[in-house]
């Protein structure tokens, strides 16, 4: 790890590289990523009213609702097409 | 406790452990197969918005599922700034997606088509995304790539004059994170980069103009034919010790037009015995205008670009919700395994704080100021959802 460090380029700000170093610090273990959360302990996790979206259809439409007023957009998982000119 | 007791509990416990070890590595499943009729009411701003919707879902085969959707929306009256023109719409919109989904082990493929018709404009969206449980199922990593391609036109009473086309490019990386027994988390990105046709045909800007009686005029929007944008979501969902889940979120957006958002909201599910769910959000959106939004321009052709849209103009909203849903048939009825109905109910605060209100002020007998003193323009919108599941 230390060797692949120094082996690359620097050619961005100090506190940058202290960022790239932990992010590959962090992925260098991700092969020995053991669940912390056992399969066993997921119970209240696998419960319906934890699901991030229990209705796609209404989801979608109060995205579009939002979406033809407001300028903002997207990263809500939702999809839809329309002008919402009127 | 003798000897062989105590091996016998610990095979038991083994036996147990392995079992739900393999149903923790096992392959992704897709979700249940599903029907669901859907109605939805908008009314504010001078709009009146109703939407029909039927949803079916089917698995072919256990890796294999589709999902087919039918969404009619109809519009009736129009939002101010198309009102400020005196021309009141009526249309219909249509849309039709389909959905195919493939899991594979722990992916998960899905591409979709989305076809959506309106007398003055059509639109085309194709998206293909990927699912995949890592890390022993603690994460999820999602990416989808979207493709839409509109045609943009204006009904100039009943003929449709056809402006011109949109293309938009969307790109979505998201993670899904377990933290703890009780928490899990995600962050989602969003990049859409839009080229073509982006005005809006039924806005106008505003001028000073000393010619005319009300003291501007309007003419055509001229937008920017390119935007990207860029949304960044980070959401986390806690489990409450007496069965409860609690949620909050942060978006933050920005584009190359200049707006700025930020998005938060709160909600908070509270299930009752298995029959009843309920559900109550606060949502607040606020953004800084678009850098070539005005509500009064100087002059007409003053800048390259000019925009009087109330979507690029500086304001927020809060919205607040309540949802309640009842589960009924819970020993099944014919093909049916279980099924839900839900009332939703949404009422939205919308208040703008450099685009004035023009409707009213200066015409026959109403109050007159001069341009640009107007005061600004607040409205209320309630939106309610009412639909059934069913799920097979």
């Amino acid at each position: 790890m230390q060797s692949i460090l120094r082996t690359l380029p620097c050619l961005v700000p100090p506190l940058r590289c202290a960022w790239l170093a932990g992010a590959l610090l962090l992925l260098s273990g991700c092969g020995n990523i053991q669940p912390w959360v056992k399969p066993y302990e997921r119970d209240r996790l696998a419960d319906p009213i934890m699901a991030w979206e229990r209705d796609s259809v209404s989801a979608a439409y109060l995205d579009h609702v939002r979406e033809v007023r407001e300028g903002a957009r997207g990263a809500t998982g939702g999809a839809g097409g329309g002008c919402g000119c009127n | 406790m003798d000897a062989a007791a105590i091996r016998r509990s610990v095979s038991r416990v083994a036996v147990l452990a392995a079992l739900l070890l393999v149903r923790a590595t096992s392959a992704d499943v897709l979700p249940d197969d599903r029907a669901d009729l859907f109605y939805s009411k908008y009314s504010g701003g001078g709009m009146d918005i109703t939407g029909e919707s039927v949803l079916v879902r089917k698995k072919i085969t256990e890796n294999f599922a589709v999902e087919a959707n039918y969404f009619v929306d109809k519009v009736s009256g129009a939002s101010i700034d198309v009102l400020s023109q005196a021309s009141q719409i009526k249309d219909t919109r249509k849309q039709k997606s389909g959905t195919v989904e493939y899991v594979h082990d722990k992916t998960t493929y899905s591409l979709s088509y989305i076809n959506s018709v309106e007398n003055d404009y059509k639109s085309n969206t194709t998206s293909f995304s990927l699912k995949q449980d890592m890390f022993g199922d603690l994460t999820t990593l999602t990416l989808g790539y979207t493709h839409t391609d509109d045609a943009v036109g204006e009904n100039n009473g009943g003929v449709i004059a056809w402006l011109g086309h949109a293309q938009s490019i969307g790109y979505d990386v998201g993670v899904s994170q377990i933290l703890t027994k009780n928490l899990i988390a995600g962050v989602n990105v969003n990049v859409i980069a839009d080229n073509g046709y982006l005005a809006n045909p039924y806005r106008s800007y505003r001028y000073l103009d000393s010619s005319n009686a009300k003291g501007y005029s309007l003419a055509s929007q001229i937008y920017p034919d390119t935007r990207t944008s860029t949304a960044v979501q980070t959401e986390a969902k806690y489990y409450l010790p007496y069965r409860a889940a609690i949620t909050g979120s942060y978006r933050y957006f920005s584009d190359t037009w200049g707006i700025v958002g930020n998005t938060y909201e709160l909600d908070y599910t509270h299930p009752i015995s298995n029959i009843w769910i309920l559900d109550g959000s606060v949502r607040f959106y606020k953004q800084n205008s678009a850098n070539f939004y005005s509500d009064l321009y100087g002059f007409a052709g003053q800048y390259n670009f000019m925009a009087r849209d109330q979507n690029l103009a500086a304001g927020q909203n809060t919205a607040l919700d309540a949802k309640v849903t009842y589960a009924f048939l819970p020993d099944g009825w014919k093909m049916f395994k279980r099924a839900t109905a839900t009332f939703d109910v949404s009422r939205i605060a919308y208040k703008y704080t450099d685009f004035r209100n023009i409707k009213y002020y200066g015409i026959s007998s109403n109050p007159s100021y001069p341009p640009g003193t107007e005061p600004l323009y607040s409205f209320n919108a309630t939106v309610y959802q009412l639909y059934m599941s069913m799920f097979f």
